[in-house]
């Protein structure tokens, strides 16, 4: 018998007690594609039983494990496959019945998010994409716990710019509709640009095509657990704090690994993938803003955060790969605003601005993610940065997304309260400046140089 | 199943005792304890078997709450996996 030291036991619950390591979700990933149906009525019962049954036991088996292995489990959700997919052969174009069956099953079963509201047209629409996504506005104000996303560009389809154009509309006309709770639908929408189909993350999370029956994925956290690990290396040279980081996220990704694993077992599916984030959260001591602080920067955002972060985001995965037997989902630093407690202290500081945010999504996970735009900013505008991200995206090979929430009657610098993980954020400034005649110009930005590998 | 039991907190007469009497109250069998005093606070890890246990690792966390709110020490049930996972390639 191999005897744990005491160290290694109360390293683990310090982790654990004071740095806040949790595995932040276990995501179920459930294919719908046997639910279609000529009738909308028959469709979205059918998707109401199959999450139901599928998913019937994922919070017990989440809770379980939590109490047996004692760390948090923070949350259960489900994903399902893209519903304009499943939609697709419904005679009518109003998906928002299909959403109101996702969102009772998620009711049902206890979860705390349900992705797959999603539409896949990089290249162009089918019927049922563009049934799909006029239906989100509806769908998002009138569901609770449904997330919904639009992947419009890929490194191999090159962008959409009609589904660009369109999403600016959408993600104001979701804004207008839930603007008595501070636009809170557009918390629930993402835009991507190379979507994965393994993602467990919200709200971007879908179950792909290419995806078994089901299969359960675990996205790990821990930006406390890394932030307190470097506090050991102050004044050392960039490479001990690569290490530390190294070391660190292997051991993070092994608890996730493990979760996985055993959740798979349980509830008798496919162990799918681990997702090496670094996911934050609003809490104290839980932020990737303040890894880059400890790092030495003085605020997040200043001049120096590109290069922390790029580090960073790189040591995690290489410390996460060896860790896991099957790495994928978007596996990055997250950078969302209003979930990061430090990105909030960074923007009211006046440190971190759009651009700069979108200069560190080219070299982390995801995107433009939680934050709180002016409710005037224009539709075209807004597609303008969706472009913007999904340009980073398609020429970098990598996932951008994003995710900005026109609050109607704010301005700079005004407070908004999204509650819970989803947390608070200060509304950002964006430029002035006008893309309406690129925007309104439509049609396909064809795929790049670097799509053609073969 | 193997079961980790840590212990931290003031030190005072009596602590192991009354950890290990919850276990073998429930038929836990003790494989293994370290203890030491580390700055006047007593800190325990205990590595036990959970093979012929009479309740399930919830209900003893339970018992072991009750314990913890009484003696006034931080007591935590966790099964060995994670500490192996994470410390043991």
């Amino acid at each position: 018998m191999s005897v744990l030291s005491i160290k290694d036991v109360l390293e683990t619950t310090e982790m654990i007690t004071q740095n806040n390591l949790d595995v932040r979700t276990i995501t179920m990933g459930i294919s719908l594609l046997d639910c279609a149906h000529p009738d909308i009525d028959v469709c979205a019962r059918r998707i109401y039983d199959k999450i139901t049954s599928k998913a019937e036991h994922l919070v017990r088996t989440g809770e379980d494990l939590e109490a047996e292995l004692g760390i948090p489990i923070i949350n259960k959700r489900v994903s399902v496959t893209p519903i304009a997919i499943v939609g697709g052969s419904c005679d009518s174009k109003d998906y928002v019945p299909l959403a109101k069956a996702m969102d009772r099953a998620a009711h049902e079963i206890g979860i705390n998010f349900i992705g797959g509201f999603s539409s896949l047209v990089d290249k162009g629409y089918t019927q049922g994409d563009r049934n799909l996504i006029a239906s989100i506005p509806e769908a998002l104000a009138t569901t609770e716990l449904v997330c919904s996303s639009v992947s419009l560009g890929s490194t191999k389809c090159g962008i959409n710019m009609d589904a660009v154009a369109q999403m600016g509309r959408v993600v104001k006309e979701t804004a207008a509709r839930t603007a008595d709770r501070d636009a809170i639908g557009c918390a629930k929408l993402v835009v991507f640009c190379n979507s994965v189909p393994d993602n467990p993350f919200m709200a971007g999370a879908y179950h792909g095509v290419q995806e078994p029956e089901s299969v359960v994925s675990v996205g790990v956290s821990g930006p406390g657990v890394v932030k307190h690990a470097l506090e050991a290396v102050r004044g050392q040279d960039i490479g001990a704090v690569a290490e530390m980081i190294k070391r660190t996220a292997f051991k993070i990704t092994r608890v996730g690994q493990l979760v996985a694993q055993e959740a798979a077992k349980r509830l008798e599916t496919q162990f799918g993938i681990i997702d090496l984030s670094l996911a934050p959260t609003p809490a104290v001591g839980d932020s990737v803003a303040h890894i880059l602080e400890e790092i030495g920067l003085e605020s997040c955002g200043g001049p120096g955060t590109t290069a922390a972060l790029a580090m960073l985001n790189d040591a995690v995965k290489k410390g996460g790969l060896m860790a896991s037997s099957y790495v994928g989902g978007l596996s990055g630093a997250f950078i969302p605003v209003s979930e990061d407690a430090g990105m909030i202290a960074a923007v009211e500081r006046g440190s971190l601005r759009l651009e700069k945010l979108e200069a560190m999504t080219c070299v982390c996970s995801v995107g433009l993610d939680m934050i709180a735009i002016p409710g005037d900013t224009t539709a075209e505008t807004i597609s303008a940065i969706i472009a913007d991200e999904a340009a980073i995206g398609m020429i970098n090979n990598k996932t951008t997304a994003v995710r900005v929430i026109p609050v109607p009657g704010k301005k700079v610098g005004d407070p908004v309260e999204f509650g819970g993980l989803l947390g608070y954020a200060p509304v950002m400034e964006v430029s002035k400046f006008k893309a309406d005649e690129f925007i309104a110009r439509g049609g396909r930005i064809p795929a790049p140089v670097r799509s053609l590998t073969n | 199943m193997r079961i980790v039991v840590t212990v931290v907190g003031e030190d005072k007469v009596g602590i192991i005792a009354n950890v290990t009497r919850v276990l073998a109250e429930n038929k836990v069998n003790v494989l293994n304890i370290n203890q030491n005093i580390m700055d006047g606070f007593f800190n325990m890890v205990l590595i036990a078997d959970m093979t012929e246990a009479s309740m399930d690792v919830k209900t003893i966390k339970e018992c072991f709450d009750k314990l913890a709110a009484e003696i006034g020490v931080e007591i935590r049930v966790q099964s060995e996996q994670i500490f192996t996972a994470m410390h043991q390639i």
